[in-house]
C-alpha cells in the first residue's frame, strides 16, 4: 500500500514535468500547425544554462534567468528560422525542427563536452521532507510539484482571463480576422513560441539536477513528449495534462510492478519448457513488465493513432 | 520542396526509349565497373560498398518523402528487418547446405521488407503528413526497442552474424574477397535504382506525386489517395529490404543499430541533403554523406556539428538540396549563358568559402581551447601549427571569417543580377 | 587532439596502391573505439592512455626490436559495429597489424568474427585483436579464437570476486540485482544468481530485473522498489547515464547499503556522484591506484596527470596491454608475423607496474590478474578522478582471480 502512495507521488512528479514540456508544445502546435521536434532540446538548453549560471551565482537566479534566455532563443528561432521555412509547407517545417534538434545537441556537446555535468539540487532543498514506509520523499520533488502546478495555473489564468490570452485564443481559430482587427499575429506567434520554449526551459532547470544533465537528455525525453501530445490530442491543453499524468503514472507503476509475461503464457495453457534455449518464444518467458515499461507509451500512442487519430481530447483532425 | 518537384516531374510519358534516357544508366554502369580499377584497396571498396547501400536505401526512402510526400521517422526498421532475415537465411544456408547462391539474397531481403511494410502500411498510410510521421516514429521506436528484447530474432545487442562464403558458388566465385562483393552490390544497386526509376514512371508512381501535392483532386480523379500511398509505402519497404540484404552481404553482421532511430534520422538527412525533389538527388546525398562521414570524421572531432549546420542550412536556404542547386543551372545552360555566371560566382563563392573556412577554424580553435588537455596547447589546422591559447590565432580566424563574409555579401548583388540576366532569354528585357 | 596522426580514408582512396608500401619503421596499432558521439569521452580518454603508455613504456626506452617505435592511432568507430568493420578494413590496408578495441561487447563480437574471417581469407595481412575492455564472457568461451586476447577480467570473473566479498559480509542477507536489458546485463544477472546460490545459500535474492538500456528517464521507481524489498546490497552492471541515474535515485531515496558495480568511476561519473556516493558505491576492477603501490606507479600516474590534467588513469589494464604486447614482440623477434607474436603472448607471465602478476591463460586468451573491490570515497585518495577530490580506494583484493575458472573455448591454432 505504501508503495502505491509513493508511486502516485512519483508518477505525479514525472507527469507534471512532462506537462511543462507538452503544454508548450501543444500550444505551439495549435497556433502554427508545427510539431516542434526541437522542443526537448530547449528543455536541455534550460538545464545547461542553469548549470552554467549556478556556477557563478547559485541555483535560484538560474531558475529565473535560464528560462528567459531559452525563451528569447526560441523566439529568435521562430522569427529567423521557422518563419522562413514556413513557406515551403509543414513537412519541411518538421524537418527543420528535426535538424535543429540535431544541431542543438551538437552545440551543447561543443560547449559543455560529452560527459554528465555535476548540476545538483540547491542545498536548501537537499533533504528528505518525509518518508513513507522507509522511502524518502526529497523536498526537491515536492518543490517540483508546486512549481509545475503554479505554472499550470498561471498559464490557465493568462489564456482565459487576460486580454493577451483572448487574442491568442482568437488567433488560434481566426488568424485573418484577428489580423484585420489590428493585432500583429506574427508577433503573437513569436511570443507563443518564445513562451512555449521558456516553459521547456523551466522544466529543464528543475529536472536537470534530478534526471541528470547530459547531452542525451533531450533525445531521452523528446519522443515521449511527442507521444504525450499525440495521445492527449494535438492542440488540446487539457489533453496534454491528462496524457502527461497518464504516462507519468503508467511508466512509474510499470517500473515497480512485478508482473511477468510467463504467468500470462501459463494462463493460456502453455508450459514452461525445461530448456529455454530451444523455445522460439523464450524471450516471452523471461519478459517482465518493468522491462518494457518505458516503451508502453509508444504502444499506447500507436493504438490511439490507429483507433482514434485525433487523440483523447483532440477536437480536430491533424 | 514542392516547387522543385514540379520542375522535376518529367512531362513526357515513358513511351519511347531515347538515347538521352538510356545514356545516364549506361554511364553509371560503366562507372561502377571501372571504379575498382582506380581504387583498388579493400578499404576503398568497403567505403564504396557502404555508399551503394546508402544509395539504395536513400532512393527507397525518397519514394516516400520525395515522391509520395510522406515523412517517415522510422524507415530503418524495414532495412533492418530485411537484413536480419537475410542473416538468418545465410545461416540456414550454412547449416543445412541449401543450394542458394549469395547474389540472390537481396530478393529475399526485399520480400521480407515488403512483408513488414504491408502490415505496418495497412494502418499507417491512412493519413499523410503529421499523423503519418508520428505513427512512423512510434512504430520505429517500438520495433527498435524490440530488437534488444526479442533475442531469438535479432540476437540482442550483439546482433546476428554469419558467413557469406557458404552459399552456392557462382561461376566459381565464393565471395571471399571484397572486390567480388563489390560487383554483386553494384549489380543490385543499378537494378534497384532502375526499378525504382521505372516505378516512378508507372501510373501508381505518378499518382503518388499527385496525392502528395493535392490528395483531394487525386480522389476526384477516381484514385484512392490511401491506396496510392499504401502501394508507394510497400514498394519503398521492398527496396529498403534489398538495402538490408546488401548490408548483410557486405558486413556479414546485422545489429540493432541498423534498425535504430538514429539510422532512420540519418537517412532523412541523406535524402534531404541530396535533394528530395529529383530522382537522382538521394544518390548525390548518399555519396556526399558517406564521404563526409568517413573523411571529415578523420580530421575533426566535431564533424557532426558541421553536418548538423549543413543540414539546417540546406533546409532553410536550399530546400531542393544539392540536386536542386544543380538543376537550377539547367535553364541557364540551355540558354547558353553560363559564361555570365562564372565571374560573379568566383567573386561571391570564393570569399564565402574563405568565410566558411574562417568560421570552422574559429570553431576548431575554441573546441581545442575548451576540450584539449591542459598543457597541450599546440594544435595543427590547415597545415599550420600554433598555440590554441593565443588570442591572435582566434583573432585571425575571426577576421578571415568576417572579411570573407563581407566581401561575399558585397558581391552577392552582382551575382543576383547576373543570375537574373542568365535566366532571361535574349530579346526579353530583364 | 588533432595531433593524432590519422591517415585518412582520403589517403586510403587516393593512395590505395601503396597500401602496405609504407613498410613502416613504426609498429602500428589501430585503436578502434568511439571518438565522436555520446561515448567519445570514454574513447578518447582510452586513446590518451594508450598513447601515453606506448610512449612511456616503449618509445622513451628506445623502442622495440632495436629501435622501432610503437604508435597507437585512433580510428573513430562511432560505437557502431558496421563503422568498426569499415575502420578495421582501412586500418588493415594501411599496414596496421594490431587492432585495439574495448568499448561495447557488441562491437567486440563483430570485430572478433570479422578478424577471424579476414585472417582466414587473407593470410598475407593477418592481424591480432587486443581487447582491453569488452567483458562478455563469450569472447573467451564459445566465440574464442586465436587472434583475440582479452586484457580485462571477464564479467564472470568479476562477479566471482564480487560474490566472494558479498559472501564474506555477514550483514548482507537480501540482495537486489538490477541491470540493463542486453547481453551484458543478463550475463551479470545470471552469474550473480548462480554464484550467490553456491557461496551463500542463505542470502535471499529479493529482486532480479532488467530495464531498457538508455531509455529510463527517472530511476526513482526502481529505487523505491529496491528499498521496499528491503535489500541490504544491490548488484548492477549499469554504466554511463543509467549507472548515475540509478545511483543517485538510490541515494536520494535514503538507501545506505553498498551498491556493487562494474562501471561507476571516471568519465564524469565520480564527480557527479561526489559526496552522495561515498560509502555506497563499490566497484570491482583491476588496478590499484589508491593507495599507490610503488614509486614507479606513482611516477607513471604523475607523468600522466602532468600531460593530461583533466584525464584519469582509470584503466590500468591499458598499461598492461602495451607492456605485454611489447614483451611479446621482443620475444617473438618480429612485429610483422602476428602468429609468432600471438604464440609469444600465449601463456606469458609478466609483472605489472600496478603491483600484480599478469598471466595470459593459453587455453582461452583470458588475462588472469589480481582483482580489487574499490570504494568510492574522498578519504585516503592520492589520485582522484575527474579532479573532484573523490576517487576509488582498494577495499579488498582477490589474487589472480579466476585462475582456474572454467572455459568452453576450443581454439584452432594456425
Amino acid at each position: 500500500m505504501d508503495l502505491v502512495v509513493i508511486n502516485l507521488i512519483d508518477g505525479l512528479v514525472t507527469g507534471l514535468l512532462l506537462f511543462m514540456l507538452s503544454s508548450g508544445l501543444t500550444l505551439i502546435f495549435s497556433m502554427m500547425g508545427v510539431l516542434n521536434f526541437a522542443h526537448a532540446s530547449f528543455y536541455m538548453l534550460g538545464a545547461y544554462f542553469a548549470y552554467q549560471i549556478s556556477l557563478y551565482v547559485g541555483f535560484w537566479p538560474g531558475l529565473l534567468i535560464a528560462p528567459l534566455i531559452v525563451g528569447v532563443l526560441g523566439a529568435l528561432v521562430e522569427r529567423y528560422g521557422l518563419r522562413r521555412v514556413h513557406q515551403y509547407g509543414h513537412v519541411p517545417e518538421l524537418i527543420f525542427t528535426f535538424g535543429l534538434a540535431l544541431l542543438i545537441e551538437e552545440v551543447v556537446q561543443f560547449i559543455w563536452g560529452k560527459n554528465i555535468v555535476p548540476f545538483d539540487e540547491p542545498e536548501l532543498l537537499n533533504f528528505a521532507l518525509f518518508s513513507i514506509g522507509g522511502n524518502a520523499i526529497p523536498a526537491y520533488k515536492v518543490f517540483m510539484i508546486f512549481i509545475s502546478i503554479g505554472i499550470f495555473l498561471a498559464l490557465l489564468y493568462v489564456l482565459t482571463r487576460t486580454r493577451v490570452g483572448m487574442v491568442i485564443q482568437a488567433a488560434l481559430s481566426y488568424p485573418r480576422t484577428v489580423e484585420a482587427l489590428g493585432h500583429n499575429v506574427p508577433l503573437v506567434f513569436m511570443g507563443v513560441f518564445g513562451v512555449g520554449t521558456a516553459l521547456a526551459g523551466v522544466a529543464g532547470v528543475i529536472a536537470g539536477p534530478v534526471l541528470g544533465t547530459f547531452p542525451g537528455m533531450a533525445f531521452l525525453l523528446g519522443s515521449i513528449v511527442f507521444v504525450t501530445i499525440v495521445i492527449g490530442g494535438l492542440g488540446s491543453l487539457w489533453g496534454a495534462l491528462v496524457a502527461s499524468l497518464l504516462i507519468g503514472w503508467l511508466t512509474t507503476f510499470a517500473a515497480t510492478s512485478t508482473f511477468e509475461f510467463a504467468s500470462l503464457l501459463t494462463a493460456i495453457g502453455l508450459e514452461r519448457p525445461e530448456d529455454l534455449s530451444e523455445s522460439y518464444i523464450r524471450d516471452l518467458w523471461t519478459l517482465s513488465l518493468p522491462q518494457i515499461g518505458p516503451i508502453l507509451p509508444y504502444i499506447l500512442m500507436v493504438l490511439i493513432l490507429v483507433f482514434r487519430p485525433f487523440g483523447l481530447f483532440g477536437k480536430r483532425d491533424v | 520542396m514542392t516547387d522543385t518537384t514540379h520542375k522535376s516531374a518529367v512531362s513526357t510519358p515513358a513511351s519511347r526509349l531515347t538515347l538521352g534516357q538510356v545514356a545516364p544508366w549506361l554511364f553509371a554502369i560503366a562507372f561502377l565497373v571501372l571504379l575498382p580499377f582506380v581504387f583498388k584497396s579493400n578499404a576503398a571498396l568497403t567505403i564504396m560498398n557502404q555508399m551503394m547501400i546508402t544509395i539504395v536505401f536513400a532512393l527507397a526512402y525518397n519514394m516516400l518523402l520525395g515522391q509520395g510526400g510522406m515523412l517517415s521517422f522510422g524507415h530503418a526498421v524495414y532495412l533492418g528487418f530485411g537484413g536480419f532475415m537475410c542473416m538468418h537465411i545465410m545461416n540456414a544456408v550454412e547449416d543445412n547446405g541449401l543450394p542458394l547462391p549469395l547474389p540472390l539474397l537481396p530478393i529475399f531481403g526485399g520480400l521480407f521488407g515488403l512483408g513488414l511494410a504491408t502490415i505496418i502500411g495497412s494502418f499507417s498510410t491512412r493519413r499523410a503528413g503529421t499523423v503519418f510521421a508520428m505513427i512512423s516514429l512510434g512504430i520505429g521506436e517500438l520495433i527498435a526497442a524490440c530488437t534488444v528484447i526479442i533475442v531469438v530474432l535479432f540476437g540482442g545487442e550483439e546482433g546476428i552474424s554469419g558467413d557469406r562464403t557458404y552459399g552456392l558458388p557462382v561461376f566459381g566465385y565464393e565471395f571471399l574477397q571484397q572486390i567480388e562483393v563489390y560487383y554483386v552490390l553494384g549489380f543490385w544497386t543499378v537494378l534497384s535504382a532502375l526499378l525504382m526509376y521505372l516505378f516512378s514512371r508507372t501510373p501508381v508512381g505518378r499518382m503518388a506525386n499527385a496525392v502528395r501535392d493535392n490528395p483531394e483532386r487525386a480522389e476526384f480523379l477516381g484514385y484512392s489517395a490511401r491506396w496510392v500511398r499504401f502501394y508507394s509505402f510497400c514498394a519503398s519497404g521492398f527496396f529498403a529490404g534489398v538495402a538490408g540484404a546488401m548490408v548483410a552481404i557486405n558486413y556479414e553482421i546485422l545489429t540493432e543499430q541498423s534498425m535504430s532511430a538514429t539510422q532512420s534520422g540519418v537517412i532523412l538527412l541523406v535524402a534531404f541533403l541530396g535533394g528530395v525533389g529529383f530522382f537522382f538527388g538521394p544518390i548525390i546525398g548518399a555519396i556526399v554523406f558517406t564521404l563526409l562521414q568517413s573523411v571529415l570524421s578523420l580530421y575533426t572531432e566535431i564533424w557532426q556539428l558541421y553536418l548538423g549546420a549543413l543540414f539546417l542550412a540546406t533546409v532553410m536556404f536550399f530546400p531542393g538540396g544539392l540536386a536542386g542547386v544543380l538543376m537550377m543551372h539547367v535553364p541557364v545552360a540551355r540558354l547558353g549563358k553560363f559564361g555570365l555566371l562564372v565571374m560573379p560566382y568566383i567573386k561571391t563563392l570564393l570569399p564565402a568559402l574563405v568565410s566558411v573556412i574562417g568560421v570552422s577554424a574559429l570553431m576548431e580553435i575554441i573546441f581545442h581551447y575548451r576540450h584539449a588537455p591542459p598543457g597541450d596547447e599546440e594544435m595543427t589546422l590547415f597545415w599550420v601549427t600554433f598555440d590554441s591559447h593565443n588570442l591572435l590565432a582566434m583573432l585571425i580566424a575571426f577576421v578571415v571569417a568576417a572579411a570573407g563574409f563581407w566581401v561575399a555579401k558585397r558581391n552577392s548583388g552582382e551575382l543576383r543580377n547576373a543570375w537574373h540576366a542568365a535566366n532571361t532569354p535574349d530579346g526579353g528585357r530583364a | 587532439m588533432l595531433k593524432i596522426t590519422r591517415f585518412g580514408v582520403a589517403a586510403a582512396l587516393a593512395l590505395s596502391v601503396s597500401a602496405t608500401a609504407a613498410l613502416a619503421q613504426d609498429i602500428k596499432a589501430a585503436f578502434i573505439d568511439p571518438l565522436s558521439g555520446p561515448f567519445a569521452a570514454t574513447g578518447s580518454n582510452g586513446l590518451h592512455q594508450f598513447q601515453f603508455a606506448a610512449d612511456r613504456l616503449v618509445n622513451e626506452k628506445g623502442g622495440l626490436l632495436g629501435g622501432r617505435k610503437l604508435v597507437v592511432d585512433g580510428f573513430d568507430n562511432k560505437t557502431s559495429p558496421q563503422e568498426s568493420l569499415i575502420q578495421l578494413q582501412v586500418a588493415i590496408d594501411q599496414g596496421y597489424r594490431y587492432i585495439i578495441q574495448g568499448n561495447s561487447s557488441g562491437v567486440a563480437n563483430a570485430l572478433t568474427e570479422a578478424i577471424e574471417k579476414h585472417n582466414k581469407r587473407n593470410p598475407d595481412s593477418r592481424v591480432l585483436f587486443l581487447n582491453y575492455s569488452a567483458v562478455d564472457p563469450a569472447l573467451t568461451n564459445d566465440k574464442c579464437n586465436f587472434w583475440h586476447f582479452r586484457f580485462d577480467a571477464n564479467a564472470d570473473i568479476k562477479m566471482d570476486v564480487l560474490t566472494d566479498v558479498i559472501a564474506g559480509n555477514k550483514d548482507i542477507h537480501k540482495v537486489y540485482i538490477i541491470g540493463q536489458d542486453y547481453s551484458f546485463g543478463k550475463a551479470v544477472s545470471a552469474a550473480a544468481n548462480a554464484m550467490l546460490k553456491a557461496k551463500r545459500p542463505d542470502i535471499e535474492i529479493v529482486g532480479d530485473e532488467l530495464h531498457p538500456i538508455g531509455k529510463v528517464k527517472d530511476f526513482t521507481p526502481y529505487a523505491r522498489k529496491i528499498t521496499a524489498a528491503g535489500a541490504d546490497a544491490v548488484i548492477t552492471g549499469n554504466w554511463g547515464a543509467d549507472m548515475l541515474g540509478l545511483g543517485k535515485a538510490l541515494v536520494a531515496n535514503g538507501y545506505t547499503g553498498p551498491v556493487y558495480t562494474y562501471y561507476a568511476a571516471g568519465s564524469g561519473i565520480t564527480a557527479a556522484f561526489g559526496e552522495a556516493g561515498k560509502g555506497v558505491i563499490r566497484l570491482v576492477s583491476e588496478g590499484q591506484t589508491n593507495p599507490p603501490v610503488s614509486d614507479v606507479a606513482s611516477a607513471y600516474y604523475d607523468a600522466y596527470k602532468a600531460k593530461y590534467a583533466d584525464g584519469n588513469v582509470d584503466q590500468t589494464r591499458i598499461t598492461n596491454t602495451i607492456a605485454m604486447l611489447a614483451a611479446a614482440i621482443e620475444k617473438a623477434g618480429t612485429a610483422d608475423d602476428v602468429v609468432a607474436v600471438g604464440k609469444a603472448l600465449e601463456g606469458m607471465e609478466l609483472d605489472s607496474i600496478w603491483g600484480t602478476k599478469l598471466f595470459m591463460r593459453p587455453q582461452d586468451h583470458q588475462l588472469i590478474q589480481n582483482m580489487h573491490i574499490l570504494q568510492h570515497t574522498n578519504e585516503g585518495v592520492t589520485y582522484d578522478y575527474d579532479n573532484s577530490g573523490f576517487g576509488v580506494v582498494v577495499e579488498s583484493t582477490v589474487e589472480m582471480a579466476g585462475m582456474d575458472s572454467p572455459t568452453t573455448c576450443k581454439m584452432d591454432r594456425p
